[in-house]
């Protein structure tokens, strides 16, 4: 089937030659890193995880959304999402490769990567993160080539599949709720010491994810004959609106507990990210960007008038996906280590080589979106407009 | 063809598979390795170390650093010269930071805004080593949590996980950036963490650590917590001391006279 990659239009070609160059200059600045080290990076000895960890963080949890349409289809017969769970496994293999990506050009020695396997440690959650994401790029790279093998035979799935794809269902809350375990077991670092990380977490996926689901939808529908009809976009945008929903109700319960309570090193964090400490404020701005479009958002899904107008939902889509971006891959990660253990407040702002590098990256995963959409829709005769 | 494309893809991939999962199953039986390699006869042994830093006797010697430039000396300890690729195994902390949790306004002059020294406290329940993916970081049974560098894979979790700074990371290459490079120590690449290893190569010949010979007030005193006629634990019972935030539950070694 990998073969119906090969043969695109000129519009196509010049997209993935586009990327490629991307994903070269990515390269090419990854050796420069591999040569000099992490000290390329924005990255210091009290900000000791930045742009990569954020994105891997990040891109877990849009990973984990295919699951939003696995579940109603599988799980509840809900035919209406018949040809929006390839996408959405599609989609799902790309985000993890793009995370296990992120997770190696993060490595200080990527060459050793291997020991996590050759000296395997139950007690990290790191551990069990590489099982959790690697199970999850495995069952759904099966289900999903199994699932398209059968539909361009005209023929019904094998019936051992169901099994494995009901797994996958699980499995997808699993690597979100391992990726979490990371931060929030780390009693030294109070940002992300709270049980209600995982339920954020979650939360933000299955808005962000879904989110990115329609705004994929909506170019395919531009530039080729893909057209899944008005029902499933707009189920997927009821599932966004209660997601996005409780991804800002968990936020003000963070709020509530770290100020009403008064513990000074539970606001720190907040107050760093929100308002900045001692002149020091680079997120500021960006934090703010977030919950502006977060409400923005919710005000476009909360009224079903425009939620159920496609130029609205566009927009709300791109904001919610915005919103999750700027939370989760920018200030999450880096808001846990300021200020440092030892109170004091250094800032950390991505380098470009370090952009380039991670820019590089998600090249790679746009890349490997485009070639599955251009199979699963050659595979329908849906590629040409 | 009975040997397509996708069947040798599926055998090399099963191969690799079991290849990978085999060997470590084959190293937990056939590793038999003692943590204390050393039979050195006159090697200082305990059975958990443990170290008190008198800061009044600290504070005797106005910028006295002596403990720290021995230290990073003798450690192969580079000085990059800017706070974002620093790497440092003990320094002077000011009061208030090292002790964050014993925020107090009024606090006596003799310690306020006063450096503190701090180090790795080789916790007995270290979260370093318990989020360490490779066992690269690893708690002796005498008490040391130490560092395999040649294992680290650079991660950075166990600089997350500690709750007192301690560790550093090499950001870049160390080796242009020390001043005289001591033969008898190893010297880090760039890309793995590194930390106060309560100077077990000293102990494994009979040395105390380098801190503790260097500091001619005798204000950092290590010993043997399991032994109750030790030096540390004499001081230990005669005076009031405190830890860095035991509220986590670490339960750090390092214990401060103040």
């Amino acid at each position: 089937m990998l073969e119906k990659a090969l043969y695109g239009d000129r519009r196509y070609w010049t997209w993935v030659i586009f990327l490629m160059t991307l994903m070269g200059i990515g390269f090419l600045f990854y050796l420069r890193q591999l040569e000099y080290g992490l000290g390329i990076t924005g990255l210091s000895r009290d900000v000791t995880w930045g742009f990569y960890i954020a994105q891997f963080t990040f891109l877990v949890g849009v990973a984990a959304s295919a699951v939003m349409v696995v579940l109603p289809y599988y799980l509840h017969d809900y035919k209406v999402f018949s040809k929006m769970t390839i996408l959405g496994e599609f989609l799902a293999i790309s985000a993890v490769t793009m995370c296990v990506l992120f997770v190696v050009i993060d490595l200080g020695q990527p060459m050793r990567a291997v020991n996590i396997i050759l000296h395997p440690t139950p007690s990290s959650i790191i551990f069990w993160d590489l099982i959790v994401l690697n199970g999850y790029l495995v069952l759904n790279a099966l289900i999903s080539r199994v699932t398209l093998d059968a539909e361009r035979k005209s023929i019904a799935p094998p019936k051992w599949i169901k099994p494995i794809i009901i797994l996958s269902i699980p499995w997808a809350i699993s690597i979100h709720t391992v990726t979490a375990f990371i931060y929030c077991g780390l009693g030294g670092r109070p940002f992300w010491f709270t049980a209600i990380l995982t339920p954020r977490f979650l939360a933000s996926a299955f808005a962000s994810g879904p989110a990115f689901l329609i705004l994929l939808v909506m170019i395919l529908k531009k530039f080729t004959k893909f057209d899944p009809g008005k029902e499933p976009i707009f189920k997927l945008s009821e599932i966004i609106t209660y997601a996005m929903s409780l991804n800002v109700f968990f936020i003000l319960l963070e709020l509530f507990t770290a100020f009403y309570s008064g513990m000074h090193e539970h606001q720190q964090s907040f107050l760093y990210l929100f308002f900045g400490i001692d002149g020091h404020a680079r997120l500021v701005p960006w934090i703010w960007t977030s919950i502006i479009l977060a409400v923005f958002s919710l005000i476009l899904l909360f009224n079903p008038k425009t939620r159920r107008n496609e130029k609205f939902l566009t927009i709300a889509c791109i904001s919610v996906f915005l919103s999750i971006w700027i939370d989760k891959g920018i200030g999450m990660v880096v808001a846990g280590f300021v200020p440092s253990p030892l109170g004091k407040v250094t800032e950390y702002w991505p380098t470009i080589p370090e952009a380039l590098i991670a820019l590089g990256v998600y090249a790679l995963g746009f890349l490997l979106i485009t070639i599955f959409y251009k199979i699963a829709l050659s595979v329908r005769g849906e590629v040409a407009k | 063809m009975s040997f397509d494309r996708r069947k040798f893809i599926k055998i090399a991939g099963l191969t690799t598979i079991v290849t990978l999962t085999g060997k470590p199953v084959f190293d937990a039986i056939a590793a038999d390795s003692p943590l204390n390699v050393s039979t050195e006869p006159n090697r200082l042994t305990a059975k958990r170390w443990a170290m008190a830093v008198n800061t009044k006797k600290c504070l005797e010697k106005e910028g006295c650093t002596d403990c720290i430039t021995a230290c990073h000396h003798i450690h192969n300890v580079p000085d990059f010269g800017n706070p974002k690729d620093e790497v440092k195994w003990i320094w002077h902390e000011k009061y208030e930071n090292a002790f964050l949790d014993q925020e107090n306004e009024y606090m006596e002059e003799k310690l306020k805004d006063k450096p503190v020294l701090v180090f790795c406290n080789h916790c007995d329940n270290p979260p370093c080593v318990r989020v360490c993916p490779t066992q690269a970081t690893f708690r002796r049974e005498d008490g040391i949590v130490m560092m395999d560098w040649h294992r680290c894979i650079g991660c950075r979790y166990c600089v997350a996980a500690c709750p007192y700074g301690s560790r550093s990371f090499n950001w870049r290459d160390p080796r242009p950036f020390i001043k005289e490079i001591v033969p008898d120590f190893p010297t880090r690449t760039r890309g793995v963490v590194e930390k106060c290893t309560f100077c077990d190569e000293r102990l494994a010949i009979g040395l105390q650590p380098a801190c503790v010979e260097a500091c001619k007030e005798k204000a950092l005193v290590f010993g043997d917590l399991e032994d109750p006629k030790s030096e540390i634990r004499e001081l230990l019972k005669a005076n009031f001391s405190i830890r860095r935030k035991p509220a986590l539950g670490t339960q750090p070694e390092v214990y401060y006279i103040v």
